[in-house]
């Protein structure tokens, strides 16, 4: 939404630099949200529990109108509905929702479905993906840090907010390359068999995969050709490059003078 | 109340297969717990808590300016 809005805190991931490519990633992970719903009528409490079952599961969300998206209905899934406590017509909610899911456009739904209508009165989030409230670093504590490091020349505080973005796609299955196959994937090479030292268990064709070196970097994020299995068994091209997050020259090109030529 | 879908939110990977045992040269990258503060600024993040008021944007923007790094982005807008 344009404009901001007041009630609405909580985890928001900031990707640096070439980190910044995993924005994607964050948009498609489930979210975990502290909801203040305001109902504009009476409910019991059994209606209340109906009205949420429906949207349990998948359901379906037309976007708001002042969205950055087109405004098409699109199926969202609410894994998980806790009313944490109620005041009268005031409901505190925890939700777990999958990306790209409106919370205040949920709650406006639940009021129709209720026939009393309802609005959402704050929100906040405690959890997207592998990122969760309890790490959460304030403005405050970030500001500390960086003056700490520039005046002091001391990177300790800036080393304790600022974490590898490894740790935020880590939901991703991974495929770990030799250092040999490196540069070619950051030159958006799609990645052989040969190149691969180990891999997820449970990688299916189309799905993302995270491809990484061996010192546990992240290089690229690219579509899976293969699955897991598959590639167990044979050869070939096992996935397509599609984002890359290392710079060239990161590791020394080797690719394509061959086998013999190289160490 | 508590109500749950059958599927799971958060996925729970796997120990990876190994194909072929190899070492990584020392020369090259860095370990991601091991990188210089300059490199962390470009391949880090920040489990930000944005406080109420100000947009994503507004919040990047400004702690793009505190590190001084050309780029930040953020993950999943919060507005």
């Amino acid at each position: 939404m344009r404009g901001g809005d007041p009630a609405v805190s909580g985890l928001l991931p900031i990707l640096l630099g070439n980190a910044t490519k995993g924005s994607a990633q964050a948009h498609k992970y489930p979210k975990e949200y502290i909801c203040l719903l305001r109902l504009h009528g009476e409910v019991e409490d059994p209606e209340l529990e109906w009205g949420l079952t429906q949207f349990i599961g998948e359901f379906y969300q037309t976007p708001p109108v002042r969205a950055n998206v087109a405004r098409q209905v699109r199926r969202k899934t609410l894994f998980e509905a806790e009313v944490i406590e109620r005041i009268g017509r005031d409901i505190l909610l925890r939700l777990i929702v999958s990306g790209g899911t409106y919370v205040r456009k949920l709650c406006h739904d639940l009021g129709l479905i209720l026939g009393v209508g309802a609005h959402m009165v704050e929100l906040r989030r405690v959890r997207i993906g592998p990122a969760s409230e309890g790490k959460a670093v304030t403005l405050q504590q970030l500001q500390r840090a960086v003056w700490r490091f520039r005046a002091e020349g001391d990177e300790g505080g800036l080393r304790e907010v600022i974490k590898p973005i490894e740790d935020f796609l880590s939901y991703m299955p991974r495929i770990v390359i030799f250092d040999s196959a490196v540069d070619a994937v950051c030159h958006g090479a799609p990645l052989a068999k040969p190149g691969i030292a180990a891999i997820d268990p449970d990688i299916s064709r189309g799905m993302e995969v995270g491809i990484y070196t061996l010192k546990g970097e992240i290089v690229a994020i690219g579509e899976a050709l293969k699955s897991s299995q598959e590639v167990l068994k044979e050869g070939g091209i096992v996935a397509r490059t599609d984002t890359v997050f290392m710079r060239r020259g990161t590791y020394p090109p080797r690719w394509g003078r061959g086998k013999s030529k190289t160490s | 109340m508590l109500l749950r879908h059958s599927v799971e939110p958060w996925p729970t990977r796997r120990e990876l297969l190994t194909l072929r045992e190899a070492e990584t040269d020392p020369r090259y990258g860095f370990r991601p717990e091991e990188r210089p503060i300059q490199e962390l600024m470009s391949y880090g993040y920040i489990p930000l808590d944005k406080p109420r008021g100000p947009t994503s944007g507004e919040i990047t923007e400004r702690v793009r300016r505190m590190l001084g790094v050309e780029r930040a982005g953020h993950g999943g807008t919060l507005d």
